[in-house]
């Protein structure tokens, strides 16, 4: 992001294109080849392009999304499937909870952030926590849902695409576009190791998450999270005691 | 399985994985009405927020769901360290570190 980009937009509309030419460009191109992986995955389930579609419009999580495919295909029950999609994206509650009040504005209606939190993914969320706090806040909400559009349309596209395409390009292609949604995310973290509080953590939550998943498939990944993030808060605050 | 039978059951496996999914961001919401970002306990939501994703990318790619179980753990381990070293050896080059470990992956698994 270069300087201009830091000052604040001339309306709330321009806040809006902002985060839509934000969003184009790295974020789009990776959001749309992480679900040409995941079109791939739809097409070999053998459930359709219309389902595919349903579920990045109406889960847009894709780690949940995967899951939700994979656990399908061998047959598990909904209730299985619900709660193992609700543990894989239970990161979402951390995220919306530090999002949310970072756009409010108190002039909105309520219903505008239960609408704005179906579209929050990792990519936006990390771009609206940077972004937002340079911003007034009437820009903040308009500006994160400018961001999101783009990728949410990308990762429509990107469905359709690999839905189409996995079957003419050979699978080594198609297992690295599978493979592009966890390096994108740890990548990621790793641009953003900001303060020793948050470096612990996720380190903490790097080390835990295997091998809690093995002591518990469904609670592993909830009490990495937490515990993994206390302990680096705690580093957090001494470090701010010590100065 | 007798449900499978049905054209509708997928899309009914898909809703509940939607409502799972947004039950997380709605409950987001709900919550967060009284926290403001100078609070220690937003501080503390974030960090836990970070571990989370982090704990849940490192499963991923250690105990991977779906196609990926088809890449061995060494080449889908080695690949994602590459990605993070070429990361850091270009001055924090997303774009070369996000391309480097699906390529190297797929040569990999070729």
């Amino acid at each position: 992001m270069n300087e201009r980009a830091l000052s604040p937009y001339t309306s709330s509309r321009g806040a809006l294109w902002g985060g839509f030419r934000d969003a184009v460009g790295v974020p789009a191109l990776v959001l749309f080849g992480c679900y040409v992986g995941f079109g791939s995955i739809i097409l070999e389930s053998g459930l359709g392009l219309p389902l595919g579609l349903f579920s990045t419009i109406s889960a847009w999580a894709l780690p949940g999304q995967v899951v939700m495919i994979e656990l399908y295909s061998l047959g598990a029950s909904v209730l299985l499937i619900a709660l193992a999609v609700m543990m894989t994206n239970a990161r979402l509650l951390p995220m919306v909870m530090t999002l949310i009040p970072l756009v409010r504005d108190g002039k909105r209606p309520r219903w505008q952030y239960y609408a704005a939190a179906h579209v929050i993914a990792v990519t936006s969320w990390i771009a609206a926590m940077k972004r937002c706090p340079s911003l007034p806040e009437s820009q903040r909400l308009p500006y994160f849902v400018g961001f999101c559009l783009v990728i949410w349309m990308m990762s429509m596209g990107g469905t359709a695409v690999g839905f189409f395409l996995s079957g003419i390009v050979p699978q080594p292609v198609s297992l690295a576009l599978v493979f592009l949604n966890p390096i994108y995310f740890m990548l990621i973290l790793a641009s953003d190791l900001k303060n020793r509080g948050r470096v612990t953590g996720i380190v903490l939550g790097a080390l835990m998450g295997p091998l809690l998943h093995h002591l518990s498939p469904d609670w592993g990944l909830l009490i990495t999270g937490v515990a993994a993030g206390s302990i680096g808060y705690f580093v957090s605050r001494r470090e701010k005691r010590r100065g | 399985m007798a449900e499978t039978l049905s054209p509708l059951w997928p899309w009914i496996v898909c809703l509940a994985a939607a409502a799972a999914t947004y039950f997380w961001r709605g409950l987001g919401v709900a919550l967060s009405g009284r926290i403001r970002p100078t609070d220690p306990i937003f501080e503390w939501i974030s960090c836990v927020a970070y571990a989370l994703l982090s704990g849940l990318v490192a499963r991923m790619i250690v105990l991977p769901v779906g196609p990926l179980e088809n890449a061995d753990a060494p080449v889908r381990i080695g690949a994602a360290l590459f990605s993070l070293v070429v990361y850091f050896i270009f001055k924090r080059n997303l774009v070369a570190g996000i391309l480097v470990g699906p390529v190297a992956l797929a040569i990999l698994v070729w």
